[in-house]
This record gives C-alpha cells, sequence and structure tokens, in this order.
C-alpha cells in the first residue's frame, strides 16, 4: 500500500476550500439558532399565550426527528409545494431549525436554574419585565447555560458533515467527490480523519475540561 | 390528492414495513450494544487505573471529535482497504453506532457512578466484597436512577442517527421511501410521512426521560 503524497498536495486547495465552507455553514448555523432560541426563550420567559405552546411543539417536533430527514425534506420535499431552495440554503434552514430548538431547550433549562427568590427581589425592587430580563434573568441564565451551550455549538459544527447528503461542498462532500474521481480512498479518508481532529478535537478536548471541572466545583459550592 | 395519498401509504405499506424494519433493527441492536459497552466503558473509568483511563479518553475523545457520519464512511470504505474486511453496510452502521453510543452512555454511567458517596465503595469493600459484587450489588444500582434518564436521551439520538446508514447504502425505510418518490413524485407526503415515523418512535422515549428525570431528581 502506497500512500500517494503528491496526490493529497494536490487536493489541499480543494479541502482547504471545504474546511471554510464548514465552518460557514456551521457559524451561520449557530448564530441563526442563537437568535431563534433567544425569541423562543422570551416568549417562554414571559408565558406568552398560544406561542409558548407553539413554541413547545416545535421544539419537539425538531428535536424528536433525523436532520437528515429535515434536510431531505427541506430539499426534495419543498420544491414539489413550489418553495425551491439551493443545497447550501436547505442546509441553513434544516440546521437552524434543529440547532433552534436545542438552544431553545438550553436556555429554558439556564433561565429555569436562576432562583426563584432573583426573580421575586427584582420585582418586589419594580423592575419591569424587560429589565427583569435583561439585568437578572439572562446574565445568570447565560452563565449558567455556557457549557451546554458550548457543546451544542461543537454538534452543530459537527452536524455540518451531514449536509454533504444535499452536495454541499464541505469537508465530507469534498472527500466524496475525490474518492469518486480518482479511486484515491486511502489518502482521502486520512485526508478527512485529519481534518476532523484538527477542527474538532481541541474543541472537543476544550468542552471535556469545562464539563469535568464544572462537575467538580458546581456553581456557587 | 389527500386519498390518493393516503392510498400510496397503505399500498405501499409491505415495503414500508421492510424498510423500518431493517431502520429498527439497526437501532435496536445498537442500543443494546451501546448499553453493555457503555455500563463496562463506566466501570472501567471507576477502577482508576492510568493506563486504561488513558485509553478510554482516547477513546471517547476520538468518538466525539470525529462525527458519526465520518465514522460510517471511515469504516464503510477503511476496512476493506486497510484490513481486507468487507463488512455489509448494515453491520458497518450497527458496529459505528455501538462504539458511539458505548462513549456516550459510558459517559453517563461514569458520571452518575463518580456521584455516589465516597463512602459507600468503601463499606463495599470493608464487608469483603469482590469488585464484581461492589458494582453488582452496591455501586451500579444506586447510579440507576441518576444515569436511567439520560441514557434514554442517548437511545433516541441513536435512533434519530440510525437514519445516516441509508448513506452508506443501507435499504432502510428512507431508502425504501425515495424508492417510492422516484416512481411516484409525492415527496412531500413520503418524506411528511418519515419525519412522522421517528417522531412517533422518539417522541415517546424523550417523554419518558423527562418524566422520570422529574420524578427521581425531586426524591
Amino acid at each position: 500500500m502506497t500512500f500517494d503524497y503528491a496526490f493529497i498536495l494536490s487536493t489541499l486547495p480543494a479541502f482547504l476550500r471545504a474546511v471554510g465552507v464548514t465552518l460557514q455553514v456551521g457559524l451561520i448555523a449557530i448564530g441563526t439558532s442563537l437568535l431563534v432560541a433567544l425569541i423562543n426563550a422570551t416568549l417562554l420567559v414571559f408565558r406568552t399565550p398560544y406561542l409558548q405552546r407553539l413554541v413547545a411543539l416545535y421544539v419537539e417536533l425538531a428535536r424528536n426527528t433525523p436532520l437528515l430527514i429535515q434536510l431531505f425534506f427541506v430539499y426534495f420535499a419543498l420544491p414539489a409545494l413550489g418553495v425551491k431552495v439551493s443545497g447550501f440554503a436547505a442546509a441553513i434552514i434544516t440546521m437552524t431549525f434543529l440547532g433552534g430548538a436545542y438552544l431553545t431547550e438550553v436556555l429554558r433549562a439556564g433561565v429555569e436554574a436562576v432562583p426563584a427568590a432573583q426573580l421575586e427581589s427584582g420585582r418586589s425592587i419594580g423592575l419591569s419585565r424587560w429589565q427583569l430580563l435583561r439585568y437578572v434573568i439572562l446574565p445568570q441564565a447565560g452563565i449558567l447555560s455556557l457549557p451546554s451551550l458550548f457543546a451544542n455549538f461543537i454538534f452543530l459544527l459537527k452536524e455540518t458533515t451531514v449536509v454533504s447528503a444535499v452536495a454541499v461542498p464541505e469537508i465530507l462532500y469534498t472527500t466524496k467527490s475525490y474518492i469518486a474521481l480518482y479511486y484515491k480512498t486511502y489518502e482521502m479518508l486520512a485526508v478527512l480523519t485529519l481534518i476532523c481532529v484538527l477542527l474538532f478535537l481541541p474543541l472537543s478536548l476544550l468542552l471535556s475540561r469545562l464539563e469535568r471541572r464544572l462537575q467538580h466545583g458546581q456553581f456557587g459550592s | 390528492m389527500a386519498s390518493s395519498g393516503l392510498e400510496l401509504l397503505w399500498v405501499s405499506l409491505p415495503q414500508l414495513g421492510k424498510g423500518a424494519a431493517q431502520t429498527l433493527s439497526i437501532s435496536f441492536l445498537s442500543i443494546a450494544l451501546s448499553t453493555v459497552g457503555g455500563v463496562l466503558y463506566g466501570v472501567l473509568c471507576s477502577l482508576n487505573s492510568k493506563w486504561l483511563n488513558t485509553l478510554l479518553r482516547v477513546y471517547l475523545e476520538l468518538f466525539r471529535a470525529i462525527p458519526v457520519l465520518v465514522w460510517l464512511y471511515l469504516l464503510f470504505f477503511g476496512l476493506p482497504i486497510f484490513f481486507g474486511l468487507s463488512l455489509p453496510s448494515f453491520w458497518c452502521a450497527v458496529l459505528v453506532l455501538s462504539l458511539w453510543g458505548a462513549s456516550e452512555v459510558g459517559e453517563v454511567v461514569r458520571g452518575a457512578l463518580h456521584s455516589l458517596p465516597r463512602g459507600q465503595r468503601e463499606a463495599g469493600l470493608s464487608i469483603g466484597l469482590s469488585g464484581p459484587q461492589l458494582f453488582g450489588y452496591v455501586l451500579l444500582p444506586q447510579a440507576l436512577k441518576r444515569m436511567t434518564p439520560p441514557t434514554i436521551n442517548v437511545y433516541t439520538r441513536i435512533i434519530k442517527t440510525s437514519s445516516l446508514a441509508v448513506l452508506i447504502g443501507v435499504v432502510d425505510v428512507i431508502k425504501v421511501g425515495q424508492q417510492i418518490i422516484e416512481r411516484t413524485y409525492e415527496s412531500v407526503l413520503i418524506y411528511g410521512a418519515l419525519f412522522l415515523f421517528f417522531f412517533f418512535i422518539c417522541y415517546p422515549l424523550s417523554a419518558a426521560s423527562r418524566v422520570l428525570e422529574r420524578r427521581w431528581t425531586q426524591a
């Protein structure tokens, strides 16, 4: 078994672009998911009638179905309803749908973890609802949710590999195309593994450290 | 269209059922193997052996850093080349999902065992229990309440992730659905049905996990 280093070198520019696409899809999806989650969490905190039930329904639907089915629905079924989307748009839409639900859950759990006395004291000194949200709930819930938020960001970044199924030229799709074109299977699998390790391992190590540290010293103790 | 759509689903039911059986077989096998592997991982982690912990840590981080879909391709394309071993795509999916699931369940078990008071282990050892007795009769039963709800959540993730098997060529419920779409162009109906298929399997599990968690953390 010989390793074709010259071939690997020749694919490097394409893989650099692919890493760019992975990061682009991942970061955009993280941003839009966070936006969706913030809106949802606000609706839940204020117990907005009807809308809060709608948010709960959305969270359950998105969290209990596979990303791949959601992706195929948006990419293959929506055109039949007259909505045509590109692979890239389908990827962002679907990952926002999924990520928004996960992050809503994270923020909701964070808000619930803020002690009730905090809210009562806020109200008793006459804060308005928005002031309560802005100065009491969000700062504390934000800190409490930080590890879970971070874990979900990494999760979303890794989930971008699934969008290779609708021909978004990210790292996995690029690997598959090169294997199909040149049969350099093990060179390309090695490059893919290396990219994953370089891209995701530092993040996941950081997360493991954060989680184990928090396990030792819970907040406030 | 509504009646013809339902009719299509009705006549496709045997075909979809076969695909669903593949999807569910992959999920159940992976869940069973993940559970066994995960408990083993958790127990091995709490033995406090330095080289064993390093080994398990490498295993965990590899499955955390490399996405499941990438693992599927690595094993599906890589095993035949590197080891001359050609695994059918079905078993390839079971293998990857089990290894990944075991790392996830394993972290849950490790955390639950870690959270038990130290005195439990010391008391068990001091009355002369062997290692297996200590874990089988003292530590694992106590950790059970803490680890069950998050483990059920891992199960739902395994079921959802089993959908990726279609991408390495397993003729699962999604593939069957796609074949029906190729024939009938009913993409909205079929993908809608697939969406609901997964939802009605995963939702009861997530709901059960939430109920158990609420009940057992208050007690």
